[in-house]
């Protein structure tokens, strides 16, 4: 089982993902460059945080357009497991790849505080191994993270069981306070219409060890290890 | 070549938040019959002379702007 992390010019959460799909979960990763024509190998794709192409126009703009794009569109529309973090959601948004658009925080402040996070789909690889309501802890650190949809598409995104994750209390109620960059409804992250591909503002990658503060992120990694495994033992392929 | 310039703003209706804290220097200032001020970005594009309007609108479309949010204006540069 083999996931590539995409690397952009300005990407910087990279090492991170890597670390702890190599290190903590003892997995094998390939780093991938923007530059790349391919993601051939790879079972499930990463697009780390940062500033890609230094956010200019917009973040994530320019990154949608880079060659390993088409490979990353061609490798999601066949099912691929594809998950966006931070930047790498607003690169995912840009491509066209997952509904909305992110605009400024509501407090025009770089937020970098820690969060917590409602499940409310568990029909992603990302989520599968979740449980509905389940609360998350891990950071957020961005500046531009206010999830944006206008009406009829933020509604439809509901009846499609498209929102992922909201931002809540610690007692996982959505509420205003708890939404550190005023994104509609409190969504924190989506998926695509068949729900492999993910994208979400805060850090998984930042709370995946205890001596972070949170092993709430590594939740998210277990479990579409487990859903490619259990692919792979439907497929009689040794993992 | 000519310069076409675009001028892209987020659409009316989406909170500019950045538009409303120049406003709130603007005030500060003692300006403070000034309205609503919103913030953008500015492109100044080199292309050759008979570039066809519709393939401004379309790198407009597909990339200089996102749709979703921001709305754009074009015009000849003096």
């Amino acid at each position: 089982m083999r996931f590539g992390v995409v690397v952009f010019p300005g990407s910087n959460c990279d090492r991170d993902c890597v670390h702890v799909l190599r290190g903590v979960l003892g997995r094998d990763v390939d780093e991938l460059w923007s530059g790349d024509p391919s993601v051939a190998g790879a079972d499930a794709l990463i697009l780390p945080g940062g500033f890609a192409y230094g956010d200019y126009l917009r973040a994530g703009a320019v990154a949608a357009t880079a060659p390993i794009m088409a490979a990353v569109r061609e490798f999601a529309g066949a099912g691929g497991p594809v998950l966006g973090i931070c930047n790498g959601f607003q690169v995912l948004l840009e491509a066209g790849l997952l509904p909305g658009a992110m605009l400024r925080n509501r407090s025009l402040q770089f937020r970098c505080q820690p969060v917590h996070l409602r499940v409310e789909s568990m029909r992603t690889p990302f989520t599968a191994g979740l449980r509905p309501g389940q609360v998350l802890r891990m950071p957020v650190a961005h500046g531009e993270g206010k999830y944006y949809a206008p009406e009829d598409l933020a509604a439809r995104l509901e009846a499609r069981d498209q929102i992922v994750f909201r931002y809540c209390d610690a007692s996982g109620r959505p509420a205003d306070d708890a939404n550190p960059n005023g994104s509609l409804r409190h969504i924190a992250g989506v998926c695509n219409a068949a729900g492999n591909v993910v994208g979400l503002m805060p850090h998984p990658e930042r709370a995946s060890e205890a001596i972070l503060g949170s092993t709430d992120g590594r939740l998210l990694f277990e479990s579409v290890i487990a859903v490619l495994a259990a692919r792979r033992r439907a497929e009689r392929v040794p993992v | 070549m000519t310069t076409v310039r675009i001028v892209i703003t987020l659409k009316p209706g989406i909170l500019d938040a950045a538009g409303q804290a120049v406003r709130q220097g603007l005030t500060s200032l003692g300006y403070r019959d000034v309205g609503d001020v919103r913030v953008g970005r500015y492109l100044e594009i080199a292309v050759p002379q008979d570039v066809p309007p519709e393939q401004i609108e379309a790198m407009c479309e597909r990339f200089l702007a996102n749709p979703l949010i921001e709305e754009w204006r074009v015009g000849d540069a003096p």
